[in-house]
């Protein structure tokens, strides 16, 4: 019990976040008893057994955690050596063959990049626009060392002060897919390992801001960069994957709202991945970055479609929360994902006592009444 | 963990049939166990309470501290004859001895007056008073027949549940 507390009390301050949970949930679960009280009324606890049975047995949540197995096609004899084929090219020839592409591609940017930023110290206009364009290229390499066949509609983002673009995401490969058209700078959670050495080092450069989900302090302080990164003129433009956690591409969960209260346009960015021949949802708590990238090398390619969307506004007398509402409402439409009203954090958190509070009220008015009725 | 229904084979199915006197079909108890085993994160052949608390829909309820005494640790089996009761093919009795053992946490097999308290207290939380709760009991106790004093069996529970108003199914989702 003191264990769910202390849970709860670290997850509050994430409360603001949140818009009204009961809003979406289906309403008058608990029965309300006609006329008067009587003790089978007060015993039948059923709806509320139902509805927790309901959860373990099915739940919107896990849903959108859940990386889709793909449907065998390598069931017959004709097909079973076609498939058999597949995997000796797939993992013979391909993989070796992009793992060159991607040590090339390594060894071109270190080339560049190390003389760059160590030489031109004083040119740091020069020096921003050369760092720009090299993690253009090595993104590049990434995405054709998966052959990423990414289809991009809609016009191109433009760099100009007072605008974010926010999208659905996926996995990290989301954001190597956009950065290969734009040097988007990005806000993202602070990973262990290799990914963590090149975040602080190379995409620092294009003006990438990192934190930590689970440190409180980090939130003031991304805020306040956030801000400041907006207002420069010469900046990057600010990508934001506002779910704050990777979706299996078939659901969006709740927008956090940082990135809808900055006074800023909101230019929406829709992800469909197509899972033709690999699934892109990176579940991280399975598999390590690492694993995943050598599992999108060893498929035939990685497809997907990046929409540009129209670039949105606050509305007057819209909260940022309705704001971000409406934008997830043209991501999803766009992309083809369902809504659920979860907040992605509850991977790491546990729901506010808030939700059950508002249950036990409900519980505790009607009876009340029927008291009072007496 | 994509070939998890694989690793059932039609004799395991079977005996988890029994298990639960049959209220799941085949399709059902295949369902179950993938589902069981998205739940079971670190493949331990059963489901913790943190696990079932990662499920937020379930966290939030009312009642899942209480249900947790209940589920935690179950394995697969257990898993499912729990869940039998929710069956659409589960009797009216069955039902209501679930609902028994909600109240019954000392499993002694009575229902006294301070279990059904207990019970409230989940359900009403902050928003009554200890003082409410127990007047608007020992009226509705009093009014069917009962006193403060009395535990009920349940054999009771059968009496004052069964009624056509009590509806408890949970739908296994089939694919």
């Amino acid at each position: 019990m003191s264990e769910i507390s202390k849970l709860n009390s670290s997850c509050s301050e994430l409360d603001l976040d949140r818009p009204n949970l009961e809003d979406y949930l289906p309403t008058g679960s608990i029965q309300q008893p006609h006329g008067k009280l009587r003790l089978r009324d007060l015993l039948d606890i059923s709806p509320t057994l139902t509805e927790a049975a309901g959860a373990i047995v099915d739940d919107s949540f896990t849903r959108c955690f859940k990386s889709i197995p793909p449907e065998p096609w390598n069931w017959n004899v004709y097909l079973f050596p076609l498939w058999c084929l597949g995997v000796v090219v797939r993992y013979g020839i391909l993989f070796p063959v992009r793992v060159l592409v991607l040590t090339i591609g390594w060894i071109i940017f270190l080339l560049c990049y190390i003389p760059v930023h160590l030489l031109l110290k004083g040119h740091d206009k020069l020096r921003k626009k050369l760092e720009r364009c090299l993690v253009e290229l090595i993104c590049c390499f990434f995405v054709a060392s998966w052959t990423g066949v990414v289809k991009y509609h809609g016009p191109r983002p433009s760099m100009r002060p007072k605008q974010v673009f926010v999208s659905n995401h996926t996995s990290m490969i989301d954001f190597i897919v956009l950065e290969q058209m734009t040097p988007f700078a990005v806000i993202m959670q602070k990973h262990p390992g290799w990914v963590g050495l090149l975040q602080s080092t190379i995409l620092e450069s294009v003006g990438c801001i990192w934190f930590n989900r689970s440190e409180a302090k980090d939130r003031e302080i991304v805020t306040r960069k956030l801000r400041e990164h907006v207002e420069g003129a010469d900046n990057n433009p600010l990508l934001i994957f506002p779910e704050g956690t990777c979706v299996n591409n078939h659901y969006t969960v709740m927008f956090k709202k940082g990135a809808f209260e900055l006074n800023c346009t909101v230019c929406p960015i829709a992800i469909k991945y197509n899972k033709i021949f690999v699934d892109a949802f990176w579940n991280s708590r399975k598999q390590s970055f690492t694993m995943h990238l050598l599992q999108l090398m060893t498929s035939w390619a990685v497809v997907c479609d990046v929409w540009y969307l129209e670039p949105q506004n606050l509305k007057p007398g819209e909260t940022p929360i309705e704001f971000a509402e409406r934008v997830r409402d043209i991501i999803s439409v766009r992309a083809g994902l369902k809504k659920v009203p979860w907040d992605g954090y509850l991977k790491y958190s546990r729901p506010s006592p808030k939700h059950r509070e508002q249950k036990q009220q409900s519980f505790a008015e009607t009876v009340l009444r029927h008291l009072e009725e007496k | 963990m994509g070939n998890a229904s694989s690793t059932l084979t039609q004799y395991d199915i079977e005996e988890v049939q029994e298990h639960c006197n049959n209220l799941f079909s085949q399709q059902e108890i295949v369902s179950l166990y993938q589902r069981f085993c998205q739940l079971d994160r670190n493949a331990k052949g059963f489901i913790s309470a943190d696990e079932f608390l990662s499920v937020p829909e379930f966290a939030m309820n009312p009642l899942s501290q209480r249900l947790l005494k209940m589920v935690d640790g179950l394995n697969f089996k257990e898993f499912v004859a729990f869940l039998s009761a929710f069956s659409a093919k589960a009797s009216m009795p069955q039902k209501i001895e679930l609902i028994f053992k909600v109240y019954d946490t000392d499993r002694n097999g009575k229902v006294t007056f301070n279990d059904i308290l207990d019970v409230l207290r989940d359900l009403s939380g902050t928003f009554m008073s200890d003082k409410q709760r127990e007047e608007v009991l020992s009226q509705v106790l009093q009014e069917a027949g009962y006193t403060r004093e009395s535990s009920l069996l349940l054999d009771d529970f059968v009496k004052i549940l069964d009624k056509p108003g009590l509806k408890m199914e949970v739908e296994v989702p089939v694919d």
